[in-house]
C-alpha cells in the first residue's frame, strides 16, 4: 500500500506545497513501513529528481513529453490515473494549488475515490488514517475517515512541515503518448513573480480600507519587500480597485496560513479573520483600540499607519545593518 | 445558449456554528444564502442569454429551504430552476452531488454548465471537475474572465498563483466562475415578487432513476473540534520612539521570525 505524491511544477518550478506534501508522505509511509512514490510530469523535468529524492522517495516516475509542458486538465488526469494504477498506490497526496485543485477532484472521480480537500491534519490510528478538514472558514474542523480503497488528499499549504530525508531511490521513465487536451492553455501571463505567492508566503503585508487610497499600497509594498513578503488585501481594499482580486484574504478570497500576518487599516471582519485566522503570528496596525483585529493580533499597534509603517520601516532597516 | 447553473444554498458569512443534540452542525436558526461564488455563475449565464437567446435552468441539490436562493436566481433573470430533494440524499459529498446533478444535466440540452468556484462552507471545490469527468467534458476552473462566441468558442482567462492561464476550449463545458467576473445584479421588488410565482421543477431520486447506493458517501463525519479562540495580545500605545524598538523585539527575540 505504498503512497503516491503528485509533484506539481510549472516552468521547473515546483511550489512549496509540494514539498510539504512529499515530506508529509515520507512521515506517513514510515509510519506504516510503506515506500513512497512521486511522480512529476512536464517538458523536461528529469533535472528537478535529485531534488525530490532529497525527500526520501523511493520511485519516482517521471514523464516527459512536449505536450506536458503546460499543465492541461485531462493528459494529466489520464496520466496520474494511469500511474496510480501502476503502483496501486492507496493514499494520494498533493500540495493543494490552484493546479492540484483542478486535478485531484477530476482524477478521483475517474478512480472512484474520496478526496478529502485543504486537510490540515492526518493521523493514523487503528481503523486506518483520519484526516482533518476545517469547515465553514475554520469556524470549525471536521474529523473525516474516508471508506474507499483509494484516498485521495489535499494538505493545506504551510501546515504540514518540510522534512529532507537521505536515501537513494529509482527513476522509472513513463513513455506513453498524453492524450489530447480538449481546454488548451495557449498562454500564460505572469503578473507578479518577484513576490512570495500569497498562500505559500512566510510573511504578508495587507492592507484595508483603513489606507484611503490607492496610492496608499506602495507603503505596504514597501513593507513587503522589505521583509521578503508577500501582499495581501481586504476585500474593502480590492472593491475599491486598489489591488487585484487574486490578493484578497479572506472567506469569498484566499485562505492563508503565514508566519506572520501584519493587518494595515484592517478592521478584521469576520470574513476577513475566515481567511488568516490560523497565521502563526498576527501584527495589526490600526488607529481605533476597538477594531476586532485589535482584539486577535498578538501584537496590536495603537495609531495612524502612515506614520507607524515608515517609523516601523527604520526600525527594521537598522535592525538589519546591525545583524548582517 | 442553453445555460445550466449549479448552485448551492449555504450558511451566511456570519452564521455561528453550533452542534445539536446529535452531534452535528445546526442549521436551523441560521440565516441562508445563495453561495457567492454562485451568484456570479448566475449572472454570468444571464448575460450569455441575453447576448445570445437561449434558456438559463439553475439547478440546486438540497432540502425545501434551497428554494429561496432558486427564486433569487429566477429574479435575478433564470429561466427554470431545479431542485433535487430526497431524504435519502442527506449525506451527500461531492461524488453523490455530481452523479445526481451530471444525471440532471444529462437529461437536458445544454451547451455550457457553469457553478461557482467553491462552496464556502465545506470549500471542497469538487462538485465542477466531478462533474465535467462524468460527463465526460473539458473543464475551466477558477475563471475572472469568459468569453463565449457564437459558435461556441471559449476563451477564458483563469487565476493561477501569480498570473494568469489563457484557455481556449470549445462548448460544451464546465467553467467555475468567481469574483471580479462581473457585476451581480440585484433585482427590482418586482422582479423578486414575480420569481416567487414561478415553478419550480421537483425531483427525487426515483425521477433520476438513482438509488441510496448511486450517491452513498464514502466519507464519514467522527465529530468536530472547536478551534480555541485567539487570545487577545498585547497592544502597544505610546509615542514611536517608544513603541518601535518593542516591535522590533517582539519580531527579532520573541517570535524569532526575522
Ligand atoms: C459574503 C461576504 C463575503 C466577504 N468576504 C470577504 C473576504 O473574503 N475578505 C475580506 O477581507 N472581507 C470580506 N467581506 C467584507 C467584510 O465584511 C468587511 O467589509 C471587510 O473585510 C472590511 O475591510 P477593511 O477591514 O479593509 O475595512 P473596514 O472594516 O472599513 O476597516 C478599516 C479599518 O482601518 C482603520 N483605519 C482607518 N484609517 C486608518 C489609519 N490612517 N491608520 C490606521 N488604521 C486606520 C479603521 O480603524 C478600521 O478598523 C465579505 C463580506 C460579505 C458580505
Amino acid at each position: 500500500m505504498p503512497f503516491l505524491v503528485y509533484v506539481e511544477q510549472r516552468d521547473g518550478r515546483i511550489p512549496k506545497p509540494c514539498w510539504q506534501a512529499l515530506s508529509e508522505g515520507r512521515r506517513m509511509a514510515d509510519a506504516r513501513g510503506e515506500s513512497l512514490i512521486a511522480c512529476i510530469m512536464g517538458n523536461r523535468v528529469s533535472d528537478l529528481a535529485d531534488a525530490i529524492f532529497e525527500y526520501g522517495v523511493d520511485d519516482l516516475f517521471l514523464h516527459e513529453h512536449e505536450s506536458l509542458a503546460r499543465y492541461e486538465t485531462e493528459p494529466h488526469a489520464a496520466l496520474l490515473s494511469d500511474i496510480q494504477k501502476k503502483t496501486s498506490a492507496t493514499i494520494v497526496l498533493m500540495g493543494q494549488t490552484s493546479m492540484t485543485r483542478d486535478l485531484a477532484p477530476r482524477v478521483a472521480e475517474r478512480l472512484g475515490a474520496g478526496l478529502v480537500t485543504d486537510c490540515t491534519g492526518m493521523f493514523w490510528d487503528d481503523q486506518g488514517l483520519l484526516y482533518l478538514r476545517p469547515l465553514y472558514a475554520g469556524k470549525v474542523t471536521a474529523r473525516l475517515r474516508m471508506h474507499t480503497p483509494i484516498q485521495m488528499v489535499l494538505l493545506r499549504p504551510n501546515i504540514f512541515p518540510m522534512a529532507k530525508k537521505a536515501g537513494a531511490g529509482r527513476v522509472h521513465r513513463v513513455v506513453a503518448e498524453p492524450s489530447p487536451a480538449r481546454a488548451k492553455v495557449v498562454d500564460i501571463v505572469w503578473q507578479q513573480r518577484d513576490r512570495p505567492e500569497l498562500t505559500d508566503a512566510e510573511i504578508i503585508v495587507s492592507g484595508g480600507r483603513g489606507l484611503g487610497k490607492a496610492e496608499g499600497f506602495q507603503l505596504i509594498e514597501e513593507l513587503a519587500d522589505l521583509l521578503g513578503a508577500a501582499v495581501g488585501a481586504s476585500r474593502a481594499a480590492v472593491d475599491a480597485g486598489w489591488q487585484g482580486q487574486p490578493q484578497q484574504v479572506g472567506q469569498t478570497g484566499k485562505v492563508v496560513t503565514p508566519n506572520l500576518y501584519v493587518a494595515c487599516g484592517i478592521s478584521g471582519a469576520v470574513q476577513h479573520m475566515a481567511g488568516m485566522s490560523t497565521s502563526r503570528c498576527i501584527m495589526a496596525v490600526n488607529k481605533d483600540p476597538e477594531a476586532n483585529i485589535m482584539k486577535v493580533a498578538d501584537l496590536s499597534l495603537e495609531g495612524d499607519l502612515y506614520e507607524v509603517l515608515p517609523a516601523l520601516m527604520r526600525g527594521i532597516e537598522e535592525k538589519k545593518q546591525q545583524r548582517p | 445558449m442553453n445555460v445550466m447553473v449549479c448552485i448551492k444554498q449555504t450558511f451566511d458569512t456570519e452564521a455561528r456554528i453550533i452542534l445539536n443534540g446529535a452531534g452535528e452542525i445546526d442549521g436551523n436558526s441560521v440565516l441562508q444564502i445563495m453561495n457567492p461564488s454562485d451568484e456570479y455563475a448566475v449572472e454570468e449565464g444571464i448575460r450569455l442569454k441575453e447576448r445570445y437567446g437561449g434558456q438559463v435552468t439553475v439547478i440546486t441539490v438540497g432540502d425545501d429551504a434551497a428554494v429561496k436562493s432558486l427564486q433569487q436566481a429566477l429574479a435575478m433573470g433564470a429561466d427554470h430552476a431545479v431542485l433535487v430533494s430526497d431524504p435519502r440524499l442527506k449525506m451527500l459529498d461531492s461524488h453523490g452531488i455530481a452523479v445526481v446533478l451530471s444525471r440532471v444535466i444529462g437529461r437536458m440540452e445544454y451547451d455550457i454548465i457553469l457553478c461557482g468556484r467553491l462552496s464556502i462552507d465545506g470549500a471542497n471545490a469538487e462538485v465542477p471537475s466531478r462533474l465535467a469527468e462524468r460527463l465526460d467534458l473539458p473543464q475551466v476552473n477558477l475563471v475572472s474572465k469568459l468569453q463565449v462566441s457564437a459558435e461556441g468558442k471559449v476563451d477564458a482567462r483563469r487565476d493561477i498563483e501569480g498570473g494568469v492561464e489563457i484557455v481556449e476550449t470549445n462548448l460544451p463545458a464546465v467553467i467555475t466562475v468567481q469574483k471580479g467576473i462581473n457585476e451581480v445584479r440585484y433585482p427590482s421588488l418586482r422582479l423578486v415578487m414575480q420569481a416567487k410565482k414561478m415553478p419550480i421543477r421537483k425531483l427525487g431520486l426515483d425521477d433520476l432513476d438513482l438509488t441510496a447506493e448511486d450517491v452513498s458517501s464514502p466519507i464519514t463525519i467522527e465529530g468536530y473540534l472547536f478551534p480555541p479562540p485567539r487570545r487577545q495580545g498585547r497592544t502597544l500605545t505610546g509615542s514611536l520612539p517608544e513603541i518601535i524598538p518593542e516591535v522590533i523585539r517582539f519580531l527579532y527575540e520573541e517570535q524569532k521570525i526575522l
